[in-house]
């Protein structure tokens, strides 16, 4: 997904000088040509994401399309308030881009879990959040946020992502993309986990439980349609996500089941408990502890779609 | 420069704490005496430096100035009033419910404020990401920001002040308003920030140090900037706080304290035009 978003944004900012990469000193070899090639398009605003994101605004309001580009938690959180204040408030034109979303730095410790990200950005306001799901969608994302007038968080996974997408698709911020049909229930992922949750519907319809899967790459603005179309139309509904279940996808959807009329369906959230990680290690054992995997994605879908069948 | 330029500006000065005073008063608001500090320095600003029209808010190639301590606003909303980016009576509705006029520097409806403060730390930061789209769009732009003595707790002002001279900014311009006293006292017992000048000098930016309140010295300052090609220039303002209303100065008390009844009539009185 890194790759994809940086090669895109290469190709975008040679047409568009507006457009100005700034980095917190990371993207060692990822943002190398771009900074070689179009140096005055690119900046490293040093360690420092404070001043990195409330320049990214200043250029902004005086006619940029800025963004910051950092890992983790580092262009989120650190600088909350300036994403509130600076970005946010004065609907600057940027685009907050992190690598390495829930646990694509498993090892690395809790520091560098990215678990909370989406619940608080998606709580600041006027800023879209959107996390594409394989390299295919980091690519077409990467031109949507571009393209849209106003603060986007775009969060992203590492490189060498699997491609899922097999077929070119049609992207649109804040509209789900169905991966596959199905009635018995409905598995509405965001983010880099997408892959994980193909193979979980694939192992579920050998078993005989057919899915449908939306890949919920833009959680906000959410496309509650589509939530509420599967809410109508299939059995249960199962959102899976690399991040904490408070604050997320799952409380998206939940939102709008809550709210909704007359809609009364089962419902779980896949996800990560809130409280940090007692374990460390890749990002496939660290999904594997969580229920993640696909083994595990489907188990936990299978045991309640069994439930409710046998109620 | 005859004494009539000279006086303009130091009516402009006194207009702007008269406003002052009667804005926090109705709205029995805080933060009278950073207000008052800052006037004379606003007046040099918004009468001498800044390219402006009031007519073209967003004339791509203006000044910028960013009013990075948020809490003296009702310094800043009187200064653009006086400037004719809106009219000088709307700043009876500073602070009144349904007023865009909020109790820290607000942009949404304010023509002429280019940041909303509030929290500090953030000017100087967002001032620096405007100087250097200036430079690299070849924009004649050059930035203001003034902040506060207390504001230099914030290691975001540090980080930005490490970055501008690295980057050779020598469009921007920061305004420290050192009244000496912060929120819960005074700046040398809280967190000492002397030598203040050193500091700045030392980050790399020209400094100069001047008495914030000397109308000359201020007019000199803030038009012959930048003190040196390649650095960004630092202004050093050695004010006082509450200054213009004998019994507000050097008190920690008006940075709280809004001037009610008696306390107002005494304030405008000491602020009516000399005879």
């Amino acid at each position: 997904m890194r790759t994809a978003f940086i090669s895109e944004l290469f190709e975008l900012a040679k047409q568009d000088e507006r457009i100005v990469l700034i980095v917190g000193d990371l993207g060692f070899g990822v943002v190398t040509p771009f900074m070689e090639q179009l140096p005055r398009q690119f900046l490293n605003a040093g360690v420092a994401e404070q001043n990195m994101t409330s320049m990214a605004a200043g250029m902004a309001l005086s006619g940029k399309i800025a963004l910051t580009y950092s890992i983790a938690n580092f262009p989120t959180l650190r600088c909350l308030e300036q994403v509130r204040n600076d970005v946010c408030y004065h609907d600057a034109n940027v685009k907050i881009v992190s690598v390495g979303g829930g646990f694509t730095y498993g090892a690395m410790g809790a520091t560098h879990h990215a678990l909370e990200d989406l619940a608080v950005m998606r709580a600041m306001p006027g800023l879209v959040v959107v996390a594409p799901g394989d390299p295919v969608e980091a690519r077409a994302a990467t031109r949507a946020v571009i393209a849209y007038q106003g603060p986007c968080y775009l969060r992203l996974g590492k490189a060498g992502e699997p491609v899922v997408h097999q077929l070119p698709i049609d992207f649109e911020l804040g509209r789900a993309i169905q991966m596959r049909e199905g009635r018995d229930a409905t598995l509405i992922s965001t983010g880099g986990i997408l892959q994980n949750v193909v193979r979980a519907a694939e192992r579920l319809a050998r078993e005989g439980i057919q899915t449908r899967v939306l890949s919920m790459h833009t959680l906000k603005p959410l496309d509650a349609e589509a939530v509420l179309a599967a809410a109508r139309e299939t059995g249960a509904i199962f959102t899976i996500e690399e991040h904490s279940v408070l604050g997320g996808l799952g409380s998206a959807v939940a939102e709008v089941l809550a709210e909704a009329d007359g809609i009364k369906v089962p419902f779980k959230r896949l996800g990560v408990p809130s409280g940090f990680s007692l374990h460390i290690g890749s990002q496939e054992y660290m999904q594997d502890c969580h229920g993640l995997t696909e083994a595990g994605i489907a188990e936990s879908v299978a045991s309640v779609i069994r439930t409710v069948t046998s109620s | 420069m005859s004494d009539e330029k000279q006086n303009n500006l130091s009516e402009l000065a006194r207009r702007i704490r008269q406003h002052c005073v009667r804005m926090t008063g109705k709205a029995n608001a805080s933060h009278i005496g950073g207000s008052l500090s800052a006037a004379d320095l606003l007046a040099g600003i918004y009468g001498r430096a800044l390219r402006y029209d009031p007519q073209r808010p967003d004339w791509p190639d203006r000044d910028r100035f960013i009013m990075s301590k948020g809490h003296a606003c009702s310094a800043l909303y009187a200064v653009l009033a006086e400037s004719d980016y809106f009219p000088v009576e709307r700043l009876e509705t500073f602070y009144q419910n349904g007023s865009p006029l909020a109790g820290h520097v607000t942009h949404k409806n304010v023509p002429g404020v280019e940041l909303s403060t509030g929290s500090l730390g953030h000017g100087l930061p967002v001032a620096t990401g405007m100087a250097i789209a200036a430079k690299r769009d070849g924009r004649p732009s050059r930035i203001f920001c003034m902040i506060s003595d207390g504001e230099c707790d914030e290691g975001s002002v540090w980080e930005a002040a490490l970055f501008a001279p690295h980057h050779k900014l020598d469009n921007l311009v920061v305004i420290v308003d050192y009244n000496k006293i912060q929120s819960l006292g005074v700046v040398k017992e809280v967190i000492d920030l002397d030598p203040l000048a050193d500091k700045w000098r030392a980050f790399g930016w020209a400094v100069r140090e001047l008495d914030g309140h000397d109308m000359l010295a201020i007019e000199k300052a803030l038009t012959q900037v930048p003190y040196e090609a390649g650095r960004p220039s630092c202004i050093v303002a050695h004010t006082v706080k509450g200054k213009g209303v004998s019994f507000m100065e050097n008190k920690l008390l008006w940075h709280y304290r809004a001037p009610l009844g008696e306390d107002m009539a005494k304030a405008l009185a000491e602020l009516e035009p000399a005879e």
